[in-house]
Formats: structure tokens, C-alpha cells, sequence
């Protein structure tokens, strides 16, 4: 690899885009280098499951053809990205990481991919998740787990690992994600990047394969906030084809960014939120999370000590509630239409093929979370289980509603420790569920949140995430304190978090 | 809370359509019974008087101008079927032998 390439794979989206703009790469040489990179480093890393080299080149050529031609283009035109294997692509392998949909070509675009392509943007491939986004380590892919870039022997987080394993290990500048209780934010925290959870109804879910339709969210993985923000704003807004999709206009989340670069936060109010911190977190995590609030004094803002008291109940809520809508949502994997049909011999009824399809295709996470809503919806425990779970999800709304009252934006640790070993919590389902402690709440009620790198743990040399939250429709506050914080840090560390990261071997 | 049994666990995969095998049942019932009762504390906080949240937005009803568009073609349509005949989807027998 030559120096060249290995500086293009380094330089932020932003920068990218600037390099394309002005002639001295082109769309198909950024494109090259990242095909190259991800061949020499996804072998270790194992961030895609599809890499569609020729769709990307010819995206690329595309772009570099309408510059020939003078055409005015986005500000993310020629840049390279990595999708979520969840999302839908119309003719590229979409797998959810199950065995379910291998194979599976979607014959339509998801939105998503619709607005990426209209911004000129290039995307690589597929990457890996855990199967359904049901997880927190992908290690539930049926494919295989995704390595840390930062020690390949630990978690990249998830569901979301893929993508942002991607952005980490400079596979790709950019990347899509979904979160729904915190597979975009805990990946971002526990491989050093950033992850931005949009307001619920943000960005629209069309072409996003379903697994619990009133928390699921797309939104932007980067390596920095300004990134985030373009990408956010390329997929944002209003779509026609997802009723829940919130029609008004997005917040200004670019111009929040950079105003943030500037690097004052002189009248924001920020919002310490006291359940978030204590028994069952890392102290080096803790230590970090401490020094990035010292830092948010040093920059002007206010900060105080708020309580959300029914935050402790939102992880059990969320455990009812994601896997209720789980269940019905993956009703739809029947072997009738698409996916995987298993015993269709002539002698089994199509119910007894569904029965044994569902059990060949789908892994031990799913079915326990598809049986666990069943018996939450059942009658007889409906009002005990999910009933609850539901009015719980109402007190947690409360908490932030009140919270927002005396404060702009709420932080917390977006993890309470950081990458954990593969295969330490793999059999001990409660001990994986922790990991979204702290970025639960944002889903249950619908807000936005963002994690950012705020350094290294000293305990175990790290990354350690940083989570700011705003309420619906704020996305832009999380962009000008998390930008505010993102320079300060880089001035005190003399570049982002990635590059303290240990250089990944490539192979030749 | 109750606890979770084998027999139950039989019973949800039945409805869930999930042929699992006897010696997984047995595992899974440890597991579910593990989560629900890790989960069971959602019971103790919220009286009579809290109203339910199915969802974060506040919306009822949403429509669209009735306008047709462009949908998938039979060929599209059929791309991903397991098994497809005469432009339709072909389906296992639904009809038990005594039917």
C-alpha cells in the first residue's frame, strides 16, 4: 500500500469530500483505497459481511463524472460508507447477521440507501451485526464476530460492532447504524468513534428490517462530530413512506457542529444525571466521565447534579417491551415469501415448515427474545409484564421531561466498562443486557443522544464513551457540546482518540 | 412472579412456530426465568393513575394522498421466494389430511 492510499483512508469525511472537491483524488481512487484497506485489515477485524466492490467503483465513477461535468454536488459526494447489514439494498446481500435471510437480495431501496445515493456517497458493503440487532457484542451474528480494532480479542460492541469496527479500523469514514437501545452508541464508545442516536422519527425507517418498531433508529457512526452531523443530515427528515416518520424540519445539526468547533459552551446547561454512576461501573470509566464534566466547566457551561429516578426500571421495561415487538415483528419470517424454508418435502404442512425453519434460522438470542414477548403478550401476565413495562416507559418520559426543565442537555458514561473479552458474556444473557444501562432511556422515550470518545480508561488503556442526550428534536444541542468537546480533547491530546489506537497488521 | 417451566417454555415456542428440540427446552426455561425475574421489578412502580406509552410520538391515524406509484413487479416480487410457480408464491400444504 502506498503512502497515498494509506493518507486517504486516514482523512476525515469532511476532508474527503474537500480532497474529491477539489481534484486531487478522485472518487474512484478514495474508493480504491478503501476497497484495499478493507482487504488488507477486515480479515482480522471482520467488520463486512458483503463488500460490493463493483457497486462502490461505479458510484464513484459516477461522481468523479458529474464533477467532469461541472455538476454541483453534496457535501459528502465521493465519500466512502459502510451500511448496517439491517438495512435494505436493492440487489446486495442483506443478512441482519442470520441465517434466516442469507442469500437474501432485497428488490428495493430502504430510504436510507435512497438518500445516500442521491448525496453522491459510496457505500463499500454490508457490515456485521449481531443477528436482528439483538445484542450488544455481535457476537449473536450468525456469521461470526466482529473484532475491536483496539484488541482483537474484545468486543466492538453492538449490535452495531460492524460499523463501527468499520470506522475505526479506517475501513470507512462513515457508516450507518440502528439504534434501539444503544447498538449505535455502545459500539461508538467501546471502539473510540462517534455514534449519534437521532430523535425517534428522525430518519426514516423504510427498507429497515424491523425489531422493535417504537424504539428502532437509524443514524450516523464517524470518526468525528462533524462527520456525524453531515451524515445525519444527509439521511434525515421527513419521509412519506414511514408513518412515524417526524414531518418537520430537521434541526440545524451541521451548523450546531461547527458552531461547537468554536469551542465556547457559555450558557448551555448541562444535566449530571445521578443514576448513572455507581455501583457496577468501571472506576476508570467513571474517572473519565468526571474529568470530560470538569472539562465541560472549563468551557463555559453549567453543570449540575440532576436525579431521573425511574432510570433504574428502564432496563427491565426495555427487556419486556423490545422483545414484545420482536415477537410480532418477526412473525414475518414465515418461509413463505423470502428467506430461509426448511422441510418442504411434500410431507410437512406449511405451519410445521414455518415451526422448523424459525428454529434452523434463527439463533439462541432471537428465540429467546421471541419467546420471552410471547410470554410477556400472553394472557394472563399482559398487564403484569408488558403493561408495566409500558407505564414505566411513561414515569422514564417524566424524568427527562423534568430534567429538561432545568437543564439543556443530560450526559452519563454511554457504557458503565469498556470492551469486554469475546466470549465473557456470551451465556449469561442478564450480564450482556447492562451494557445499555445508560443509552436505554433515550429510546424508551424518544429523544436524541450521542456517544463521543473522552479517552482511555486507565485501568485498561480503553476507550471510554462520553453520552450527551437532548430531548425530541434537539439533535442539534448533542452536535455543538459534543463538537465543543471533541476539539478540546483533540487540543489536549494533539489529535482524535483513534490515533492512540495500536496499528492494525496488514496483510499484504 | 411465577416461575417459568419446561412445560411452559414448550407451550411458547409452539405458539412463537419454533420446533425446538427437548433438550433445549429445558435450557431456555432456565434463561427465561433468569430474565423474567430480573425484569420482574418493572411491576413494583407505576400505580393505577400512570397512563401506558405504546410509542414516543403522539400520533393517531396518519395518511397519505390515495396515489398510486410504482410497486414491485411479480418478478420483483418473487426474487426472494423460497419457491415460486406460475408468477406465485408456492406454499407447503395448509390443509391437514382430514381436511
Amino acid at each position: 500500500m502506498t503512502d497515498t492510499t494509506t493518507d486517504l483512508v486516514r482523512l476525515s469525511a469532511t476532508e474527503t469530500a474537500g480532497v474529491i472537491a477539489r481534484g486531487e483524488a478522485s472518487a474512484a481512487d478514495v474508493a480504491k483505497a478503501h476497497l484495499d484497506r478493507i482487504g488488507a485489515v477486515d480479515g482480522a477485524v471482520h467488520a463486512f459481511l458483503h463488500v460490493d466492490a463493483e457497486g462502490a467503483l461505479a458510484a464513484a465513477r459516477e461522481v468523479d463524472d458529474k464533477r467532469a461535468r461541472g455538476e454541483e454536488q453534496g457535501p459528502l459526494a465521493g465519500v466512502p460508507l459502510a451500511l448496517k447489514d439491517v438495512m435494505a439494498q436493492r440487489g446486495v446481500p442483506t443478512t441482519c447477521g442470520s441465517k434466516m435471510l442469507e442469500g437474501w437480495r432485497p428488490p428495493y431501496d430502504s430510504t436510507v440507501v435512497t438518500r445516500l445515493r442521491a448525496a453522491g456517497v459510496v457505500i463499500l458493503g454490508k457490515t456485521n451485526m449481531d443477528e436482528f440487532a439483538m445484542g450488544s457484542s455481535t457476537e449473536h451474528s450468525a456469521y461470526g464476530a466482529t473484532h475491536n480494532p483496539w484488541d482483537l480479542d474484545r468486543i466492538p460492541g453492538g449490535s452495531g460492532g460492524g460499523s463501527a469496527a468499520a470506522v475505526a479500523a479506517y475501513e470507512a469514514p462513515l457508516a450507518i447504524g440502528t439504534d434501539t437501545g444503544g447498538s449505535i452508541r455502545q459500539p461508538a464508545a467501546v471502539t473510540g468513534t462517534v455514534g449519534v442516536k437521532p430523535t425517534y422519527g428522525g430518519v426514516s425507517r423504510y427498507g429497515l428490517v424491523a425489531f422493535s418498531s417504537s424504539l428502532d433508529q437509524a443514524g450516523p457512526c464517524s470518526r468525528t462530530v462533524l462527520d456525524a452531523a453531515l451524515l445525519h443530515e444527509a439521511i434525515g427528515g421527513h419521509d412519506p413512506r414511514d408513518s412515524t416518520s417526524i414531518d418537520a424540519p430537521l434541526p440545524p445539526v451541521v451548523a450546531a457542529a461547527r458552531e461547537g468547533a468554536q469551542g465556547r459552551l457559555d450558557g448551555v446547561r448541562v444535566g449530571v444525571v445521578r443514576e448513572l454512576s455507581g455501583e457496577g461501573y468501571q472506576p476508570g470509566v467513571e474517572q473519565r466521565f468526571h474529568e470530560a464534566v470538569d472539562l465541560l466547566r472549563e468551557l463555559g457551561a453549567t453543570v449540575t447534579e440532576v436525579s431521573c429516578p425511574h432510570f433504574q426500571y428502564a432496563l427491565s421495561a426495555y427487556y419486556l417491551i423490545a422483545p414484545s415487538e420482536c415477537s410480532s415483528n418477526l412473525a414475518r419470517f414465515d418461509a413463505m415469501r423470502y428467506g430461509l424454508r426448511v422441510g418442504d418435502d411434500g410431507e410437512h404442512s406449511a405451519e410445521e415448515v414455518m415451526a422448523l425453519t424459525r428454529a434452523a434460522g434463527f439463533g439462541p438470542e432471537v428465540k429467546r427474545r421471541i419467546m420471552l414477548g410471547t410470554y410477556a403478550l400472553s394472557s394472563g401476565y399482559y398487564d403484569a409484564y408488558y403493561g408495566s413495562a409500558q407505564k414505566v416507559r411513561t414515569l422514564i418520559s417524566r424524568d427527562f421531561a423534568q430534567a429538561y426543565e432545568q437543564v439543556d442537555v443530560l450526559v452519563s458514561p454511554t457504557t458503565p466498562t469498556t470492551a469486554f473479552p469475546l466470549g465473557s458474556k456470551l451465556e449469561d444473557p442478564i450480564a450482556m443486557y447492562l451494557n445499555d444501562l445508560c443509552t436505554i432511556p433515550s429510546n424508551l422515550a424518544g429523544g436524541a443522544a450521542m456517544s463521543l470518545p473522552c479517552g482511555l480508561s486507565p485501568d485498561d488503556g480503553l476507550p471510554v464513551g462520553l453520552q450527551i442526550m437532548a430531548p425530541a428534536m434537539a439533535d442539534d444541542r448533542l452536535y455543538r457540546v459534543g463538537a465543543a468537546v471533541e476539539t478540546a480533547l483533540a487540543d489536549r491530546w494533539g489529535g482524535n482518540l483513534l490515533t492512540q489506537a495500536p496499528e492494525l497488521q496488514e496483510k499484504a | 412472579m411465577s416461575s417459568i417451566t419446561r412445560d411452559e417454555v414448550a407451550h411458547l415456542a409452539r405458539l412463537a412456530r419454533l420446533q425446538l428440540p427437548e433438550d433445549e427446552l429445558e435450557h431456555y426455561a432456565g434463561q427465561l426465568d433468569a430474565i423474567l425475574h430480573a425484569v420482574a421489578r418493572v411491576t413494583e412502580v407505576a400505580g393505577e393513575d400512570v397512563p401506558p406509552t405504546s410509542h414516543p410520538l403522539p400520533l393517531v391515524n396518519v395518511t397519505r394522498p390515495d396515489e398510486t406509484h410504482r410497486s414491485l413487479t411479480a418478478e420483483e416480487a418473487l426474487s426472494g421466494a423460497p419457491a415460486a410457480e406460475d408468477s406465485r408464491f408456492r406454499v407447503p400444504r395448509i390443509l391437514g389430511e382430514e381436511a
